[in-house]
């Protein structure tokens, strides 16, 4: 059974005029690693609110076809229903955090769903340390920086132990450090399982963790496939998309003629690729 | 001319977030503010517009001591974009919101109506003038914030966090404006963690840890700084990495491989000498 399937979904929010979503057919599989990008304001926040029924139950606006998360439909099923299937990282940390300090914020989401006090606690106490947050604990979400903010609502959304992590541009207010300690994480749970839908626009921290890259543009989907492919092509630097250097690289080598084995995502495959035409 | 003279800042005296920053800016500059989550970077950029005021220290803009200036004196000379836009939109549409800060500063509603579709147009937003700015997306919002205080062109610009939810040619854009506005004779001060737009953008970086300040110079110097590296939570751009990688196969290959174009050359000349 597919993990979501979009099946000719299109959405357009009360009262805008033209459509977000413009008739979406996809599936996502268990343990697929997907990067969702492309162009500001393109629907990419659209379609991780279409995966977890926030579009259209608390967003409203008019709605053509299906969303099936975890096989149940986003317009039949409560909003709750998908809460633990689905776990959903905002665009803006402060839409998301809603308690007093941290760890009721990452205890929040477990206890609405249940789970077991003591488990509860086992997983707060893990997340803390994980996400360095240690020194946060008894901080209220107003009195913390963007970036401490953005780890909290990671660690809030990882607390669900979800089927599919869906996190809209979680690195945004993060230095590069914790960005890329926060992907190794995503990376780490996705190899054990979790399937991990990521909005990005930097797609050189995250090109070669991903199974899968869809871009997207004005509400429709314009290239879904593996990432080197996606790459590859010239629709990205045409609609805007942050192609990583190594491939920048590679696509203007192809110009002047030189055409290396594959399409590097990374720096050491660049240099393995030039070192291998080399030895040819 | 911006100076910061020592500034101290705890939240509600208990959470120490600037502990004596000492800071010139010039008039005609255009700098980065880099540093870790936590760093104090947005406290330090609130007090370059009288948002915040020094608990000891002072902000002292063009020879004047701000504490004798109101908010509102300050922000005529010193433009603050806020790393969260929530923060700073609280009009029912994109018009309003921008043409505000112009009427306030007494533009006529002809001159605040064109420079607002200039500015609009610029940032890719024609199109939203009529929306409100709480229906729009991530980086449309952000934008909108930028344009408000972008349209109004004052002397300095103090930019939290501009590239958050921008693509490439968003992002390309905005530069492309604030190099013009600084050609114009506008300082440029950002607080960033995109370490590519300050090495393609910024000639001179700031480097904060803890409340302080650990280094300031010239962007190449601050960045390859190793204490900056480790106390700054950088992780090297990945055309460091991919030119290491280069380096390491081909030790041949010399020091500066910096760019984009430099490094497609230096690959070409290894592939046309094999
Ligand atoms: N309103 C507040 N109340 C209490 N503490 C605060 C408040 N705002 C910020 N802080 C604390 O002050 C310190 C500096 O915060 P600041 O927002 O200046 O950091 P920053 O460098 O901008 O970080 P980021 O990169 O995450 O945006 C942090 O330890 C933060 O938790
Ligand atoms: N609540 C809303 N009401 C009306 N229009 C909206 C709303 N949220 C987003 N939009 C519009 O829908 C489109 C897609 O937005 P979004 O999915 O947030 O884009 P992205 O995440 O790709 O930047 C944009 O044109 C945006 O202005
Ligand atoms: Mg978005
Ligand atoms: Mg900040």
């Amino acid at each position: 059974m597919a993990l979501i399937e979009f099946a000719d979904f299109s959405f357009k929010y009360l009262g805008a005029d033209s459509l977000a979503l413009k008739r979406i057919k996809l599936i996502i599989d268990e343990g697929e690693y997907v990067v969702l990008t492309g162009p500001s304001g393109c629907g990419k926040t659209t379609f991780c609110r279409a995966i977890n029924a926030l579009v259209p139950q608390f967003h409203r606006g008019y709605v053509a076809g299906n969303v099936y998360t975890d096989g149940k439909n986003t317009r039949e099923n409560e909003v709750a229903t998908f809460a633990s299937v689905a776990g959903l990282v905002f665009q803006n940390p402060e839409n998301q955090l809603v308690t007093l300090d941290v760890e009721k914020e990452i205890a929040f989401g477990p206890e609405n769903l249940g789970v077991a006090p003591a488990e509860i606690r086992r997983r707060v106490e893990e997340l803390i340390e994980l996400l360095d947050l240690e020194e946060l604990r008894e901080k209220h979400p107003h009195e913390m920086s963007g970036g401490e903010q953005q780890r909290v609502a990671i660690a809030a959304t990882l607390a669900l132990k979800p089927k599919v992590l869906v996190a809209d541009e979680p690195t945004s207010n993060l230095d590069p450090k914790s960005a890329e300690t926060i992907l190794e994480i995503f990376a780490h749970l996705n190899k054990r399982g979790m399937a991990v839908v990521l909005v990005e626009h930097r797609l050189d921290l995250v090109a070669r963790d991903a199974s899968r890259i869809i871009l997207m543009n004005k509400g429709r989907i314009v290239a879904d496939g593996n990432p080197r492919e996606i790459l590859a092509m010239d629709l990205c630097e045409e609609i805007g998309v942050g192609v990583p250097k190594a491939t920048q690289v590679y696509k203007r080598l192809r110009t002047r003629g030189v055409d290396l084995r594959n399409v590097p995502l990374t720096g050491v495959e660049l240099a393995e690729l030039v070192q291998e035409a080399t030895s040819q | 001319m911006i100076i910061l003279e020592d500034v101290h800042y705890t939240y509600d005296g208990i959470y120490t977030a600037l502990q004596g920053i000492s800071l010139q800016v010039d008039d005609g500059e255009r700098l980065a503010v880099i540093g870790a989550n936590g760093a104090g970077k947005t406290t330090m950029i609130k007090h370059m517009n009288g948002l915040l005021r020094p608990q000891e220290g002072r902000v002292i803009l063009d020879g004047q001591d701000t504490k004798f200036m109101s908010v509102a004196e300050i922000a005529r000379e010193v433009g603050l974009v806020f790393q969260n836009p929530d923060h700073q939109l609280f009009l029912d549409s994109v018009k309003k919101e921008v043409e505000f800060g112009l009427r306030n500063i007494g533009f006529t509603e002809n001159e605040a109506e064109q420079r607002r579709q200039k500015t609009l147009a610029s940032l890719g937003l024609e199109g939203l003038a009529e929306r409100s700015p709480f229906t729009l997306s991530g980086g449309e919002r952000k934008r909108v914030a930028l344009a408000s205080v972008l349209s109004t062109e004052p002397r300095f610009l103090a930019l939290d966090e501009p590239t958050i939810g921008q693509d490439a040619h968003q992002k390309n854009r905005l530069a492309q404006m604030l190099a013009e506005m600084n050609k114009r004779g506008r300082t440029v001060v950002v607080v960033t963690h995109d370490i590519e737009f300050v090495i393609e953008n910024f000639p001179r970086t700031v480097a904060m840890a803890e409340g302080q300040i650990i280094a300031d110079g010239s962007t190449n110097m601050v960045l390859s700084n190793d204490e900056v590296i480790e106390r700054c939570s950088l992780a090297p751009p990945q055309m460091t990495l991919a030119a290491r990688a280069i380096r390491n196969v081909f030790p041949e290959v010399g020091q500066r491989l910096t760019l984009l174009s430099e490094l497609e050359e230096t690959i070409m000349g290894i592939l046309g000498g094999a």
